[in-house]
């Protein structure tokens, strides 16, 4: 049925529920239960990781189609079907998911100390939701992950988030739902139209100008919200700052990819002309997004909300990159989805380390940690290099290819992306210099005891693959290359034989 | 051996820096200066094989990025420009690496700063290794890191931190428009690798952008952006500041790595460069006008590591102006002749420094020459290659780089000829300037420091007479090489002079009273200082007083730091607070908020319907029964 021989991804998707029910199962004292959820939690994440790896290894980086598909009777009478499988530019997605779990779980061991069963469980749940939304290859079966990641995410933050979770977590839920029900609507309209909902059928139904337009503006409702685009960002800092450690990581390494996720997989492929007609749209907000938030970002005290708003200016990269529509483009704005995955994720690990020594994420609460955390200090300004793109790191090759598709774009556009080199420098840098350089001017910082042994091995994965990536790119970059000219190609046509149509 | 010259340091670098918690001091100092020695070894052979026995190679090693036609891979490119610069950056770089063991002998934390001194050598070598743009890239942005850590080694101080960051953020302004270079590159040649590019320079010649030529705007671009690596005028302002940094970083910077990267580039781009004649007259004007206005400030600042510094700054205006008319040649040979006098000067300005307690204001020396004899006379020996006294390296790289802006016969060049002589002059003046405050005279220091003064130890007055050595011999034993009669066989198609370019053979046809002229702007430049600071040392601070103003606007620098607070910084902070606070929390915030609070309101209006009087809800529904059915009347009956 397919290359791993039984149904590996629908595996990858429910094994984490099953964790989860097992998890409800456990009774007894309240210490006793904690620990047992935390590693079961983690042993289910863990040989989910594991299974997902079959995906890096048999995925056959040739073949621009999808594989390891799945394909089940659901509801027939509504050419609904249940059908999962990966392509070239969801299968790392699915990694990154599988692989952020278990970090995440072992972050949270020791900061979360209420009701860790049910935490547990959320993230078990999240996974079940991240990972189908990025198999999914049925328009009603996405949207169900799409929209069910909202739900353990809201109780992550609502109920484990800081002071003004409340507030947060609302914003966060309403705001996203609100543009994705304008998306259930289009994905209504399509099912009238075409009679199914499989998405590979959808790419072969041409759907007339005018109304991909409206379609459009309705995904584009979605998506720019998810994403998050300039001047739909908002949500995106008070979350970051109410969620718990982990959830920050899974927010801003996943979460914030299944926006961009959404216009490769269905506003690119189905709707090429009213695309190509909001591509200046996407540009102007892009560079505004780069421009003004790492402005933005360069004024926060906070050091959450910096990281947050340095998260919607990559994200500006990545939308840049995918409306360039060249093959160059795409692949960067792949490449930075992953590697802000890991950077983002890494650098909110590393505020959760001092948060969870000293409860304050107040930039001005620090100073001097370099002294006294030498080893934090060092993975630290690992990462800001990262995120600033460095060459060599992970950031890097995703920026470069991005800067120079838009280039052939317009120029100045380049110099627009370009401007966030400098920008993303002077924020980070000046981030790093207040938290750790400096004389140590608060006392009770000397107390501090530099990483643990469980931390050290939060960060070793990441470290490792932020230094892979900005070394060796192509191993990542050749997993979607197949898939992103197969795209770039179809679009092109499409393009052409509604050129040729009009005439 | 061509692996091991680039990747030695790293070795080093890593050893120190992962292993220098256990393995103790003193191996990780002796583990990085072994490699940086391994590295020498090798790369000198490097240079023996490629350079003088005409052999370039190039090393393969893994495919970096292939994307749709965007094909980039590490690999090591070893010709007789990427030779030269190997040798010259591991030899110094060991010197350096050596010296530090004396200097830094009373740091708390020297592994880590050993490990930053290799990875600075090992992406410098990246750097001229580079077989391509991006991994020229690499080693570009990763010189900025290295000297960013550098800088800000002593990061409790609060100075360091802000000059740190000030280099690193000044050099991403120059990174930005190299990034835009290569995407220009890219999209003109279909390649970003040297070797595809300089096929195809024929081919497309014709090329435009924007109403351009492409060749212009990719010249220009790059050249902004080594005007960032290479200290140029606009974006100099972090290398004075990066004296905030140890002794032996800022030789290190100034001499072998980081600010020569910009010359390097546009000698390695030559082959576009020779065809865009307007980028070559902007790089020839920024170069001399740096070349005079670093002079003027160097003669002003009393920190004797700050006066140096501008010396530098000074220095890079010439290999500019040079590379501006055509030299390239002679660009990079006073690169290779200046990186071993300008380490030789600051280390031992280091070595004075370390003398006098750490004290770096010459106002505060004088009066030690004779306690400090050997650092007192390997400052005169690079003092002298600096001012390009007659058979001092300089003399040869120096009088050959104004001979070729005079032979050029254009304005720019003329205009860099003017500027080049006046320039000579105030080196000399400021040189000596240095060598007078700081050794002679009345003793201005405490009477305490004066106790303390001592010359250095052995491991740091070796290198120092190595590097004399080199100050001494470099130019007049590989001049015949780099710019006299041998010279295209040496480069070897290295380095490109177009066919309409003669210029490395008419600068040797310049008149007589061109060539003596330096030796003796120099010679009297020396003259002045004696007579200013020896003789009559009431001299300057009447003419301070006098020309008060010019003074000042000297002192100063110019002004340049004052100006870009007020224009770049200073705004820009503002500007994001405003944004922060007005835009985004009031304005984009304040619509799902209100639009939040609206619908409390809305149901707050909604509750007040439900009155639970059966009158009032009996009558809406009627109300609404007969608009319902008119609305159905009216529409059956249309």
């Amino acid at each position: 049925m397919n290359a791993a021989g039984f149904p590996l991804l629908s595996l990858l998707t429910f094994l984490p529920l099953v964790g989860a029910a097992f998890i409800l199962t456990l009774r007894g004292e309240d210490k006793v239960v904690a620990e047992n959820a935390r590693w079961a939690a983690l042993w289910t994440s863990l040989i989910v990781f594991a299974l997902s790896l079959i995906l890096w290894f048999r995925f056959d980086k040739a073949d621009a189609g999808f594989q390891f598909v799945e394909r089940l009777d659901w509801l027939t009478d509504f050419g609904i079907t249940y059908h999962m499988g990966v392509d070239g530019i969801s299968v790392l997605f699915i990694l990154l998911s599988t692989l952020l779990t278990p970090i995440c779980i072992l972050a949270s061991w020791d900061a979360i100390q209420t009701r860790v069963r049910e935490y547990m469980v959320a993230f078990l749940v999240l996974e079940t939701m991240m990972v189908g939304m990025f198999c999914a290859l049925d328009f009603i079966v996405f949207y169900v992950f799409f929209e069910g990641v909202l739900i353990p995410m809201f109780l992550i933050i609502g109920v484990w988030g800081h002071s003004r979770r409340v507030y947060a977590s609302f914003k966060f839920f309403l705001y996203t739902l609100l543009g994705s029900v304008l998306m259930l609507l289009a994905i209504l309209l399509l099912w009238f139209r075409a009679g199914t909902t499989d998405i590979p059928m959808l790419f072969e139904h041409a759907i007339p100008p005018a109304l991909q337009t409206w379609i459009f503006l309705a995904f584009f409702a979605s998506f720019a919200v998810k994403v998050p685009m300039w001047p739909f960002h908002t949500w995106l800092p008070d979350a970051h700052v109410e969620a718990p450690t982990a959830g920050s990581v899974i927010l801003a390494g996943v979460l914030l990819k299944m926006g961009a996720y959404g216009f490769l997989r269905f506003s690119l492929p189905m709707l090429p002309q009213a695309s190509v007609d909001f591509a200046p749209f996407i540009y102007a907000l892009s560079i505004i997004a780069i421009v003004y938030t790492s402005l933005v970002a360069l004024a926060q005290e906070n050091m959450k909300k910096l990281i947050a708003y340095s998260s919607v200016a990559h994200m500006g990269i990545v939308t840049l990159g995918i409306f360039t529509f060249t093959v160059q483009g795409l692949s960067g704005a792949l490449f930075t989805m992953l590697s802000h995955g890991l950077v983002a994720s890494a650098l909110f690990l590393c505020v959760g380390v001092l948060y969870d020594r000293v409860h304050s994420l107040d930039i001005a609460r620090y100073g001097g940690v370099a002294k006294i955390l030498p080893a934090y200090a060092i993975v630290f300004m690992f990462f800001t290099m990262a995120s600033v793109a460095l060459p060599g790191l992970a950031g890097f090759p995703g920026e470069l290819l991005v800067i120079v598709a838009a280039w052939k774009v317009n120029p100045w556009i380049a110099f627009g992306a370009a401007l966030g080199m400098i920008l993303g420098a002077a924020y980070m840098l000046f981030l790093y210099k207040r938290v750790a350089f400096g004389k140590i001017a608060k006392q009770d910082l000397l107390a501090l005891l530099d990483l643990s042994a469980r931390e050290r091995l939060v960060f070793a994965p990441l470290v490792l693959l932020t230094l892979w990536m900005g070394v060796a790119p192509q191993s990542f970059l050749s997993f979607f290359e197949a898939s992103v000219t197969a795209l770039v190609v179809r679009h092109e046509a499409a393009l052409g034989a509604a050129r040729l149509a009009g005439m | 051996m061509l692996i091991g010259a680039v990747f030695f340091p790293l070795l080093g670098a890593s050893i120190a820096g992962f292993l220098g918690r256990w393995i103790g001091d003193k191996a990780s100092q002796m583990t990085s200066v072994i490699c940086m020695a391994l590295a020498a070894a090798c790369g000198l052979t490097a240079f023996y094989q490629v350079a003088l026995g005409h052999a370039p190679q190039t090393l393969d090693i893994l495919t970096f990025v292939d994307v749709g036609g965007f094909e980039v891979s590490w690999a090591l490119r070893y010709d007789t420009l990427s030779a030269v610069m190997v040798g010259m950056v591991t030899l110094i770089s060991t010197m350096i690496h050596l010296y530090s063991v004396g200097y830094m002998s009373h740091d708390p934390t020297t592994p880590r700063f050993f490990a930053y001194l290799s990875l600075f050598t090992f992406m410098m070598l990246m750097l001229v290794t580079a077989d391509n743009l991006v991994q020229l890239f690499f080693g570009w942005e990763g010189v900025g890191l290295a000297s960013y850590l550098l800088i800000g080694y002593w990061y409790e101080k609060e100075s360091a931190c802000a000059a740190a960051m000030k280099a690193f953020i000044v050099n991403r302004v120059g990174d930005l428009f190299f990034m835009l270079g290569l995407a220009l590159t890219f999209w003109t040649f279909g390649s970003v690798e040297f070797n595809t590019i300089f096929g195809a320079i024929d081919q497309h010649r014709d090329a435009m952008i924007g109403g351009m030529p492409a060749y212009e705007v990719i010249c220009v671009l790059l050249f902004l952006g080594a005007c960032g690596k290479s200290a140029q005028l606009g974006l100099h302002v972090w290398l004075p500041d990066a004296m905030e940094g140890p002794t032996p970083v800022s030789a290190l910077i100034h001499a072998a790595t980081m600010v020569t990267a910009g010359v390097f580039l546009v000698a390695r781009m030559s082959p576009i460069f020779e065809y865009a004649p307007t980028a070559l007259a902007i790089v020839t004007v920024v170069g001399a006008s740096t070349a005079l206005f670093a002079a003027t400030i160097g003669c002003v600042q009393n920190d004797i590591k700050r006066v140096i510094a501008y010396s530098t700054c000074s220095q890079l205006g010439y290999m500019f102006f040079a590379a501006g008319v055509g030299a390239y040649q002679g660009a990079i040979f006073h690169l290779f002749t200046h990186a071993f006098f300008k380490a030789l000067l600051f280390l031992s300005a280091g070595s004075v420094i370390h003398a006098m307690s750490d004290e770096q204001d010459m106002r505060k020396m004088g009066g030690i020459w004779k306690k400090i004899p050997i650092t007192y006379a390997v400052m005169w020996v690079g003092s002298l290659a600096l001012a390009g006294v007659p058979f001092f390296a300089g003399y040869y790289s120096k009088d050959f780089l104004l001979e070729a802006a005079f032979a050029s016969h254009t304005g720019v060049g003329m205009y860099a000829w003017v500027c080049g002589v006046a320039a000579a002059f105030l080196t000399a003046f400021y040189s000596w300037r240095v060598i007078i405050m700081t050794f002679h005279g009345a003793p201005r220091a405490d009477h305490h420091t004066m106790e303390h003064v001592h010359e250095s130890p052995w491991v740091m007055l070796a290198p120092l007479l190595v590097l004399a050595a080199g100050a001494i011999g470099a130019g007049a034993l590989f001049a015949p090489d780099f710019i006299g009669h041998h010279w295209e066989q040496f480069w070897n198609g290295a380095i490109v002079n177009g066919p309409h370019n003669h210029i490395m053979h008419d600068a040797h046809e310049v008149p007589e009273w061109v060539a003596l002229l330096p030796t003796g702007v120099a010679l009297s430049g020396i003259a002045l200082a004696y007579i200013m600071y020896m003789f009559a040392p009431s001299i300057p601070g009447k003419l301070a007083a006098t020309f008060h103003a010019i003074y000042l606007f000297l002192l100063n620098k110019w002004y340049f730091d004052e100006l870009y607070d007020a224009i770049f910084v200073r705004p820009t902070r503002a500007l994001a607070r405003m944004l922060w606070q007005k835009v985004d929390a009031g304005m984009i915030d304040g619509v799902p908020n209100g639009v939040a609070a609206l619908a409390v309101d809305a149901a707050q209006g909604a509750v007040r319907l439900q009155t639970g009087r059966v009158a009032s809800y009996a009558f809406v529904m009627i109300a609404g029964l007969a608009v319902f059915v008119t609305l159905l009347v009216f529409g059956a009956a249309r």
